[in-house]
């Protein structure tokens, strides 16, 4: 056995050497399941997205189930009011980690025109969104290249235990960025531009943004 | 049975009361303690059919003396004729009889008209909310509520990724 000299290896031709991560990863992005919570004028937008013309089996994510069980993306399209939001609620509770959800159109994400006693302001108030779609309603375009994206998000971040939605892990993170931040301003420049500009960040990064 | 018919029967009956006529559509309106009788004489004159059941809120309206404005939209399914009685009530405790032995389409409509308006009708088998959730307090169609509420909307559980 010679010593210091790595043994090759020759892989066959059909073989490809991968993290189990991201084995994952590509499978569940390329079967997203979507749940079409569809309440109003978007979800049209959704069927239109989900038929022949536009195609969403392009990107493997044509198979609309109407039961939370089958489903691992909540699309909810349309105005979700305050007798909705508690089933809204419910359903994303219902379904099988690892799920997503995209909050479709200018309604779902933050009531749209309607500001009224009785719309939810943004289901984001109430249940995680991975990804918003603005429109009123969005071009099926717009919610194909959403779902696009979430596909890449999932590639970069997902794990195969599905980590990457640890809220606790994340916020370790999140602090840790935060000290390092400190270290900077303590030796940083003395151009008071930027000190404020750096002092402006951390407060935000501290307050996550709702300060 | 013509509608002029049954107002003057009406007429005879109760007294004369308030009548208009806008674009062929008669209305009348009905003081709030016979309404009940009214509806009842109405109903055996021949209008057998409870169109809808509306209020309006005419707080601050100029020359209102009465804060709401309750609309019955009466039909006559044998003549096609149409009758618009009006009842007024006010604050505080707005209450009327409820026409729901008379016609059982006024179920529902009452209901609304409670959830909305906040106006209690008196003799319905099942005064519940129709529209909000149950635990809504407020009556919002009131003009005295505020547009965009007094927070219900917000008043729920925040889920986070932690929660499943």
């Amino acid at each position: 056995m010679a010593i210091g000299k790595p043994q090759s290896l020759e892989l066959p031709e059909n073989v490809v050497v991968s993290k189990l991560d991201e084995l994952a990863s590509w499978c569940r992005k390329n079967s997203l399941w979507p749940m079409p919570f569809a309440t109003a004028c978007c979800g049209i937008e959704l069927m239109a997205t989900g038929a022949s013309k536009h195609d969403l089996a392009r990107f493997g994510a044509e198979v609309f189930r109407f039961s939370p069980r089958q489903c691992d993306l909540m699309i909810v399209a349309g105005r979700v009011v305050m007798k909705m939001l508690p089933v809204l609620q419910r359903i994303w509770l219902q379904m099988h980690e690892p799920k997503w959800c995209i909050s479709m159109g200018a309604c779902a994400s933050t009531g749209g025109v309607f500001d009224t006693y009785a719309v939810v302001q943004g289901i984001d108030r109430f249940i995680p969104v991975d990804m918003y779609v603005p429109g009123c309603p969005p071009r099926p375009e717009q919610l194909i290249q959403a779902i696009i994206d979430l596909q890449d998000k999932i590639q970069r971040e997902g794990t195969i235990t599905g980590r990457e939605f640890d809220t606790a892990e994340r916020q370790l993170r999140k602090r840790a960025l935060v000290e390092q931040l400190d270290i900077l301003t303590t030796d940083a420049s003395r151009n008071p531009v930027i000190q404020r500009e750096l002092t402006d960040g951390l407060q935000l990064a501290r307050t996550g943004g709702h300060g | 049975m013509p509608v002029d018919a049954v107002l003057e029967s009406l007429a005879s009956e109760f007294g004369p009361l308030e009548t208009s006529v806008f674009r062929d559509q008669t209305r009348i309106v009905v003081p709030e303690p016979r309404s009940f009788a009214v509806f009842q004489f109405l109903k055996d004159r021949g209008f057998d059919l409870l169109v809808d059941v509306s209020c309006v809120d005419y707080l601050e309206y100029r020359g209102a003396k009465q804060r709401y404005g309750l609309v019955y939209l009466l039909a006559m399914t044998t003549t096609n004729q149409r009758l618009t009685v009006r009842v007024f009530v006010d604050d505080p405790e707005p209450t009327v009889r409820s026409v729901v032995p008379l016609w059982e389409a006024a179920n529902w409509l009452e209901r609304e008209v409670w959830d909305l308006f906040g106006i209690r009708f008196a003799g319905h088998p099942d005064l519940r909310r129709l529209v909000m959730p149950e635990q809504f307090t407020a009556h919002p169609l009131r003009k005295d509520y505020p547009l965009q509420g007094r927070g219900e909307r917000h008043n729920f559980p925040v889920l986070t990724r932690e929660d499943g």
